[in-house]
């Protein structure tokens, strides 16, 4: 379990990076904390011409807080949210899903930006930061475009990044304070990946949430009518009106046609609004 | 936690012989990572070597292409010239015989199976020149489930067989007295296939040293003279010119008691080529090519009276055998076991067993920790829990009722094994007390706040260890052990060297065989030194096996140290000047009517100082070879009382362990502390086979759990700490009274956690029959009896 001969290439900064993209010969592909890529590579599952290193780009571990919106750059690891080393404006939620992510020598190099380029439905951050609100910012010699959460994930490893795009940083807006927040998934074991995962986001106050149904291997399933999904208003009674059939229904028009898949499904996301209430 | 052992007073700190938990003398080096294991192994000139592994389960070779670059540095079965393949039969009638190509011919039979052979500086260049190699083959409808398998017009593994089946065994004992018994159960239960995945996979370096005229194969083994032996046959050289050595083994479990086809290879490699190569199995390898194991399945029917009196047992099992005999094992010995082992220690007048060795397009099983016991365990005790439910009755008491009393040892079961000792009934009562079977059941009736459902379950199980000849002559197969051998030398400065065939793979040996020669010479366990894993520096042994190596190594050791303390008490006696009756060994030293001298100045005058010794001393020397066998060889039985409370959530299908309970009786324990390893480790993996690990296969044969991200082992937070308790019940055969533990801890959990989970979940009306017992296959049972309680509309 070797991988392929491959270049390798560790710019300093973005613009060598995307120069690399574009100007490399063969496939290029991203590498970051490498705990998805590192594997594939010595399974020979992936054997690109050049691996692009970006882990010594400054610019790439940023995080700050602007106008209220969390930004972390793509190489801000699992840890530094876990252990509170960037700032946060989730109430502890990221914070609670970053230390739930596989294990702690996988969240110590494993990053925000690698995981999501990655587009594991499975992965914590897929479903969690589209519960969250989050958006990208993917960076290309074309320029930069920002795409929301809810739009980025096209399929099991598949997203909008374009060959030549870089995703370069996260960005969470700020949790309202009426906001509340549950995250559940299920697991065969600690950290192994999820089989289920529910994510909500419910503002009793404002009268809206938003939820996602996740590692459904494929995009995470956004749920449009979430007052459907407690009997037609959301309040403050609003996990003792979850109604189940609403969202099996939806699990079954995803096409998901096992009953004990959708059943767990169900009882995660269950669970994740009980969490919430 | 809950251990008394750990709050007992400790032992004497002086105290070093059988019974002391002294630390293990080898966690010195493998704790502070300086252990030497094959992949630490460097020699001058080294190459590695990466295999072209057949993609498909079954397929003819059309043809093999490799590049012109690389023509020089890969191999084919058409290279090996003279070498003959891996072949393990038995004597049992109506086996069927097949070869195990070491690089395949004309035919693959499973995925993974070797094809060519190729060389490099670096293992990433040898998988470069692998990657290159291009197949030409023929894909032939596979053989994927040991069922089909048995249907006529299946595809075949072996065509001149006309079938499918390696072996069939069976044994009937007066079944038709047991028909008109009021309770008759009858179920469909299996286990799935597992891979063994000790930490450290198998390894092989190779080299030859000319001016020995010695071919010099490191390999993490077990069984080195086993692999002698087989390695001499495949390459037709005298044993002589082959040395194996097996240094550190980061775990065994039977895997490492095989021979492979890749030692075959590389013997041969190193030959050709002058220069020593090596390979290091990697976990997609592991998982995909080898290392398989536990796959069975039973329809069996128990009979019994109102009360949970068994009346009887009817079964037919298969076992997926996979695709080759493996060496020296055979394929049949995990089914042949079935037979003689499912009664396990109960009372029953009636019994019937027939079973199958099938083999398909899967990689050979291999005897896992526990063998047979594992899937026989999990078969029996779960009816005998069906049984209890059918009479009403708690299964402690099924249990209770059908297990032979202490007064009853030695008992011979149905199929005349032979119990050597213990009391079963109390090892159970002390479990059902532990684990507080009333307040379960009151916990029970009222309910979780929670919503999870709380289920208990029991299992006994009992392992047979350290069999000898008169079993294994029974069933033929390449490898019968007979006595045991150890050797003992005192050294010039009053140290032991101890020899013994057998090897560590975790067992802790080089303590525990120097606490056995410390209990008789009295040689502080610091000052002795245990050789092991070389065919060159031991005396020939089966190897480490069947929980053997205490009893037979221990014994071995045992009777040479009183050998050398035979000898030190006539070179003592003259040194005292008195006679030899008057003295005894006593603290390392011999004592007379007036005076003393110890080991170590008795070593000193006979090595370095002769002169001092008169004319007529005794010639032997300080060094002996002595051999051992029990009184009796049919083998120890040690057991234990396993009790397992947990919790299920019945939306997710997740599975909590709450307390667990083992009261085992291992018969006079060396040390109680590496014992307790033992368990835990056992328990580890038994817990991996009941909730975890699974190797399934799809149509084509292909296995799908290819990595540790889909072959799931169970880790820290999924195994719970045990309460252990010991009873300690010796052997009457065997020295000290010990009994071989090694197995016991992985062959009850499944059978205990099967039965607590179906406990949890009887008021929903589920029941899980098959391992592992997954959260998805959980959350279908309950779904399946909702719409068997409330059918559609």
């Amino acid at each position: 379990m070797k991988p392929a001969p491959f270049n390798y290439e560790r710019p300093r900064d973005i613009a060598s990076a995307l120069s690399v993209m574009t100007g490399a010969e063969g496939t290029v592909k991203i590498i970051a904390g490498g705990q998805s890529l590192g594997p594939m590579l010595n399974l020979r599952l992936v054997a690109p011409d050049t691996i692009l290193d970006i882990t010594a780009i400054a610019e790439l571990k940023r995080a700050d807080v602007a106008n209220g919106e969390l930004t972390l750059g793509a190489c801000v690891t699992h840890a530094d949210i876990e252990d509170g080393r960037v700032p946060d404006v989730t109430g502890g939620a990221m914070q609670r899903v970053a230390a739930d992510i596989a294990y702690r020598a996988v969240r110590n190099r494993g990053t925000i930006g690698g995981s999501l380029s990655h587009a594991d439905p499975s992965a914590d951050w897929v479903s969690s930061l589209t519960a969250l609100g989050a958006s990208l910012s993917l960076r290309s010699v074309r320029g930069i475009r920002r795409v929301a959460m809810k739009d980025f994930i096209l399929g099991a490893l598949e997203s909008v990044i374009a060959p030549d795009e870089l995703l370069e940083a996260v960005h969470v807006p700020a949790r309202a304070a009426s906001a509340r927040w549950g995250y559940v998934k299920s697991c065969r074991k600690t950290g192994e990946f999820a089989h289920a995962i529910g994510a909500v986001l419910i503002d009793p106050e404002a009268g809206k949430a938003r939820i996602v149904i996740g590692a459904v291997e494929a995009a995470p399933i956004v749920i449009d009518d979430t007052d459907a999904l407690f009997g037609g208003t959301i309040d403050g009674a609003f996990a003792s009106r979850f109604d189940a059939r609403v969202a099996d229904r939806l699990l079954s028009d995803a096409g998901i046609a096992d009953a004990t898949d959708r059943h767990i499904h169900v009882a995660v996301l269950r669970k994740a609004v009980a969490e919430a209430a | 936690m809950r251990n008394e052992r750990d709050i007992a007073p400790a032992s004497p700190a002086s105290r070093q012989g059988v019974g002391a938990r002294v630390p293990r003398k080898e966690d010195d080096r493998l704790m502070r990572g300086r252990g030497q294991f094959v992949g630490d192994i460097r020699l001058a000139g080294l190459q590695d070597v990466a295999f072209v592994r057949s993609p498909l389960a079954h397929a003819r070779i059309k043809g093999i292409h490799v590049p012109e670059r690389y023509r020089d540095v890969v191999f084919t079965a058409d290279d090996l010239v003279g070498i003959a393949p891996i072949r393990a039969v038995t004597s049992l009638a109506g086996f069927k015989v097949s070869d195990q190509p070491i690089l395949a011919t004309g035919k693959v039979r499973q995925v993974g199976e070797l094809i060519a052979m190729c060389v490099a500086p670096s293992r990433a260049e040898a998988e470069d020149i692998a990657a290159a190699v291009t197949l030409d083959l023929e894909e032939l409808p596979a053989v994927y489930d040991m069922r089909k398998a048995m249907e006529p017009g299946a595809p075949l593994v072996h065509e001149h067989w006309g079938d499918n089946v390696f072996l069939e065994s069976f044994f009937e004992t007066d079944i038709e007295s047991a028909f008109d018994a009021p309770i008759k159960v009858t179920r469909e239960i299996s286990t799935a296939r597992q891979c063994m995945s000790p930490l450290e996979g198998r390894g092989v370096v190779a080299s030859f040293d000319h001016r020995l005229d010695q071919l010099t194969l490191y390999s993490g083994s077990q069984m080195p003279h086993i692999v002698r032996n087989g390695l001499s046959d495949c390459l037709g050289m005298d044993q002589g010119q082959i040395r194996i050595v097996s240094p550190d083994v980061g775990g065994g479990f039977g895997h490492k008691g095989i021979l492979l086809p890749e030692e075959v290879c590389l013997s041969w490699l190193t030959m050709q080529r002058g220069f020593p190569v090596r390979w290091i199995e990697d976990r997609r390898e592991h998982l995909t090519a080898a290392a398989n194991c536990r796959e069975h399945f039973y329809k069996i029917t128990v009979y019994a009276d109102r009360d949970g009196t068994l009346r009887g047992i009817d079964c037919e099992a298969l076992v997926d055998s996979g695709a080759y005999s493996s060496y020296p094992f055979s394929a049949c010995l995990e089914a042949a076991q079935v037979v003689s082992i499912l009664p396990g220690p109960y009372k029953m007048p009636a019994y019937r067993c027939r079973t199958f060795s099938v083999a398909t397009n899967k990689c050979p099983i291999l005897p896992y920790r526990g063998v047979a016991r594992t899937g026989v365990c999990f078969a029996l005790e779960l009816m005998l829990d069906l049984v209890a439910v059918e009479a009403g009755i708690e299964p402690g008491d099924v249990r209770l009722r059908n297990l032979p009393g202490p007064e009853q040892m030695p008992f011979d079961n149905i199929t005349k094994k032979h119990f050597d000792s213990g009391d079963y009934p109390e090892a159970m009562r002390r479990a059902l007390k532990r684990i507080d079977i009333d307040s379960i059941r009151a916990r029970q009736r009222k309910g979780e706040d929670d919503g999870r459902l709380i289920g208990v379950g029991l299992s006994i199980y009992c392992e047979q260890a350290a069999h000898g000849t008169s079993v294994y002559s029974g069933w033929g197969i390449p490898m019968v052990p007979g006595h045991e051998q150890a050797t003992a030398r005192l050294t010039p400065d009053g140290g032991l060297e101890l020899r013994i065939g057998v090897h560590s793979h975790g067992q802790g040996m080089e303590t525990t065989m120097a606490q056995v020669a410390n209990e008789l010479l009295g040689v502080d366990v610091g000052k002795i030194r245990v050789v092991h894993g070389d065919t060159a520096m031991t005396p020939y042994s089966t190897g480490t096996w069947g929980s053997r190596s205490m009893v037979m190594a221990g014994g071995a050791v045992a009777t040479a140290c009183q050998e050398l303390a035979e000898r030190a008490k006539k070179i003592g006696a003259k040194l005292l000047q008195v006679d030899e009756a008057s003295v005894m060994l006593v603290d390392g030293e011999i004592r007379g009517p007036n005076g003393s001298v110890t080991l170590k100045e008795i070593a000193h005058t006979w090595y370095r100082r002769p002169q001092d010794l008169p004319g007529d001393v005794d010639p032997s020397g300080l060094e002996t070879t002595s051999g051992y066998k029990p009184k009796r060889d049919t083998g120890t039985f040690s057991y234990a009382a396993h009790a397992v409370t947990l919790a299920i959530d019945p939306d997710l299908g997740d599975v909590e362990i709450l307390d667990y309970v083992i009261v085992e009786d291992g018969g006079t324990l060396v040390n109680p502390m590496i014992v307790d390893g033992q368990i835990y480790g056992g328990l580890a993996q038994g817990i991996g086979t009941a909730l975890y690990e699974e190797m399934p296969f799809d149509h084509a044969g292909q296995p799908l759990n290819t990595t540790l991200a889909d072959y799931l082992l169970p880790g820290p937070t999924e195994v719970p700490e045990p309460w252990l308790d010991h009873m300690e019940t010796p052997s009457p055969y065997t020295k000290f009274g010990v009994k071989g533990i090694g197995e016991g801890g992985a062959i009850a959990p499944p059978a205990a956690i099967g039965n607590a989970i179906n406990d949890a979940l009887r008021g929903l009306g589920a029941e899980m029959l098959h391992s592992p017992m997954t959260p998805k296959r959980i959350v279908t049972a309950i779904l399946a009896a909702r719409d068997v309680e409330r059918p559609a509309a």
